[in-house]
Order: structure tokens, then sequence, then C-alpha cells
């Protein structure tokens, strides 16, 4: 991935949905109206959180069995991107709540469980800040950080269909795609996801490659 | 079959350290029973099941991670490295696991024994079905903070450590025990409790799957 050509493309694919989000047209529903909008951008930052983390737990496997310094700070470079988009995630639901169910935070299960695997991942930051010796470290916080990870999909995926939510799709109410994802909203939905998911890949390459150039002087 | 022979020695050498000293198990009990009766002087004039459902394992949750957390935070690295030669890595956990779910199911079923008797208005009508949540919130207790307690100890740095690692991963199973015990406080028939025993099987197996895979990588120093 050293080429340009896929920032190019995730920079024009955020911008078009940035306007097109804006600007397309969209079906006038009831208590959602114009907030529906929101969707463009609240929907992609979970998966762009999501494909981030999965990024730190594959190179997390990865440094166990190598040992590699490298592999150790992609996964915590990694870490440090989701939560980023974690925290945007729940801001953009928090807003998007206000105005549609009336609080900022309305104990929704799903807003709860993304909030706790938010914690999962401060928890995560802060053992390795806990531990000193680097090579430790890297073992110690890749082993938490593959435990951690199947209790997040069963936060984040599992446990929301069990109860009762205010999300669509779930306690009743009928899921997005069934009645207002119609195909406008999907010529920006899509490519949303998308781009937001290359521009999260690049921050964490950047971030990524500021770690490893400090990391370099250090040593010298 | 070397391994079950480890376990069953190693099981051995836990039961006989705490039965010489028998401080982890009075410790722990002590602390139950005072923090039930701390909590019955300052709500005793709240009436609601639901919310003695909610407290009780509250105060479960955090006797067990002051019982659990003790396995490997309490020994000494000299202790650690005796064990590390003696055994493999995989009975050294299975054994600790199922040394503190035995602690936690004796532990528990006293502290439902004790919560009965002084919130009498609290007995649920399916004493069967509590039973079994408890049964199930010993087991996930257990398993989910022998390894974060393993993850604390090598990482050097105790209590808080332990705490803050722990929270988040047990939230998804207390979250499931308080609706599986609230189905038995609200006495509703089996079938609607099928999926959460389900679900909280399938994250023990989860978990001990997941440690028993890492655990010889973090018993390597």
């Amino acid at each position: 991935m050293n080429k340009t050509w896929w920032k190019i493309l995730g920079s024009v694919l955020v911008i078009y949905t940035a306007i097109a989000g804006l600007l397309l047209g969209v079906p006038r529903l009831p208590i959602l109206n114009e907030s529906i909008r929101n969707l463009y951008f609240h929907v992609p930052m979970w998966f762009a959180m999501i494909v981030l983390f999965s990024i730190s737990v594959f190179y997390s496997i990865k440094s166990l069995s190598s040992m590699s310094e490298i592999d150790d700070i992609k996964a915590v470079e990694s870490v440090n991107a989701g939560i980023i988009f974690g925290l945007l995630g729940l801001v953009t639901g928090a807003i998007w709540a206000k105005y549609t169910w009336g609080q900022f935070w309305s104990f929704d299960p799903k807003q709860n469980f993304a909030a706790i695997s938010v914690l999962l991942y401060f928890a995560y930051l802060i053992l390795r800040n806990a531990i000193d010796e680097e090579q430790k470290r890297a073992k110690i916080s890749a082993i938490y950080n593959i435990f951690a990870f199947p209790m997040m999909v069963v936060l984040l995926f599992v446990l929301p269909r069990l109860k009762d939510s205010l999300h669509p799709g779930n306690g009743g109410n009928p899921g997005f795609n069934s009645y207002d994802l119609d195909s406008r909203m999907r010529m920006v939905f899509y490519p949303a996801c998308l781009g937001w998911i290359l521009i999260g890949y690049w921050v964490y390459t950047i971030r990524f490659r500021l770690r490893s150039l400090e990391n370099k002087q250090q040593h010298n | 079959m070397q391994l079950a022979k480890e376990v069953k020695y190693l099981i051995h050498k836990e039961v006989l350290l705490e039965w010489r000293s028998k401080y982890t198990i009075n410790g722990v009990l002590l602390y139950v029973v005072s923090t039930i009766f701390t909590c019955y002087l300052s709500f005793v004039s709240l009436g609601d099941k639901l919310t003695w459902n909610a407290l009780f394992w509250v105060i479960m949750l955090f006797a067990s991670i002051n019982g659990v957390s003790k396995s490997f935070l309490q020994e000494t690295k000299g202790q650690q490295l005796y064990s590390y030669i003696l055994a493999s890595p995989a009975a050294v956990l299975i054994s600790k696991t199922v040394y503190n779910t035995i602690l936690m199911l004796v532990l528990t079923t006293i502290a439902l024994g004790f919560y009965t008797l002084v919130f009498d208005s609290f007995t649920p009508p399916d004493l069967l079905l509590y039973y079994v949540a408890v049964v199930m919130g010993s087991i996930s207790f257990s398993t989910v903070f022998t390894m974060v307690s393993a993850i604390a100890s090598k990482a050097g740095n105790g209590g808080m450590l332990m705490a803050i690692l722990s929270f988040p991963i047990i939230i998804p199973v207390l979250i499931l025990l308080i609706k599986l015990a609230k189905n038995a406080v609200d006495g509703l028939p089996w079938e609607n409790s099928y999926d959460e025993i389900g679900m909280l099987f399938l994250v023990n197996v989860l978990t001990v799957a997941t440690s028993l895979l890492l655990f010889p990588y973090l018993w390597r120093d």
C-alpha cells in the first residue's frame, strides 16, 4: 500500500460524500427529517473503527510470534487511530440522538456497549503505560489485545441483538435498508464507508511512520 | 494423560495451601458478609427486588475480583518459576481456573444463603434458576479473572491494573448474568432463559479457548 492512488481515492470519496451527503435528495421521514444525513457520517466511523481494531489484532498476533518492534508499533498505532474514530462515532451518535430520541445519552444498549468497548481500548493503552520494559510491554499488551477482541465482538455485535434498542433494526424497529436506504442514499452511503475506512487507514500509516521515526531517533 | 495428572496435582497443591492458611476464603467471606450487611443498613428502605438483584451481582463482582486476583498476584517470582519448571503452562492455567471456580462456588453459595437470610423479601420464586445463574457467574468470573490476573501480575502492577483491565471485559458477562437472574426473580418459565444460558456458555468457551492459546506466551518470561 505504498502507492498514492488509494489516498487520492479516499480523499475524493470523503469530499464527495460531504458535498453530496448535504446536497443530494433524501427520503422525507417523520422524526428523522433532514437528520437522516448523519447516516453518512455516523455509521462509517464504526466501520473505520472496526477495520482499524482488526488490523491491530492482526499485528498483535504477528508480534507475538515474530517479537518484532515494528509489529508492536503497528498494533498500538492502529488502536490509537481506531479510538479516534470510536470517539467520533460516539459524538456523532450522541448529537443525532439529541435531535431524534430527545437526549444526548439515551441509555440505548448500542450506545452503552460502544462506550464500553472504547473503554476496553483505553485500558489497553493504560496497560502499555504501566510497563516500562519494551519487549515485555509488546508481549503483554498483545496478549491483552487478543484476549479482549472477542469480547468487543460480543459487545458490539451479539449483545445488542438480545436487547431492545432504539437503533434501527433492533427491538422491532425496521432496519435502515428496509425502508429508507433507497437507491439515492446508497449512492452516498457506500462510498462514504469506503472513503472513511481508507482515511482511517491513512491516519494509521502516518501515525506509524511518525512513531517509527521517533523510535529511530531515540535509538541513535 | 500427563496434563490431567499435572492438573490434578496442582489443584491439590492449591487446595492444600489454602487449607493451611484459610486466608483467602475467610477473608473474602468476611468481605462479602460485611458488604452485604453494609448494603442492608444503607439501602434498607429500598423495596424493589430488581435493585436487590443488581446489588447482589455488584457485591459478587467485587468479591470475586478480590478472591480470584490472589491466584497469580499473590505468588512470588520464585513460586512462579518453580511451577514453570515443573508443569506445562496449560496445566497451570487449567488448575488455577478450576480451583478458582471451586472457590467462587463455595463463596457465592454462602453469599446467596446469607443474602436471602438478611433480605427476607428477596428470596426469588425460582430459586433453582437463580442458583444456575450463580453457578454460571462463578464459572465466568473465574475464567475471565484468572487470565486477567495473570496479565496484571506479569505487568507487575497489581490491584488497580486488575480492576481497569477486567471491568470492560466482564461487563458483557455481568449484563447477561443480571438478565438471567432477573428472569429467576420474575419467575419466568425456563424457556425464556435459554438464550442467556447459551450465550454465557459460549462466552466462557471463547474465554477459555483464547486463554489457553495465549497463556503459554504470557507464562514464558
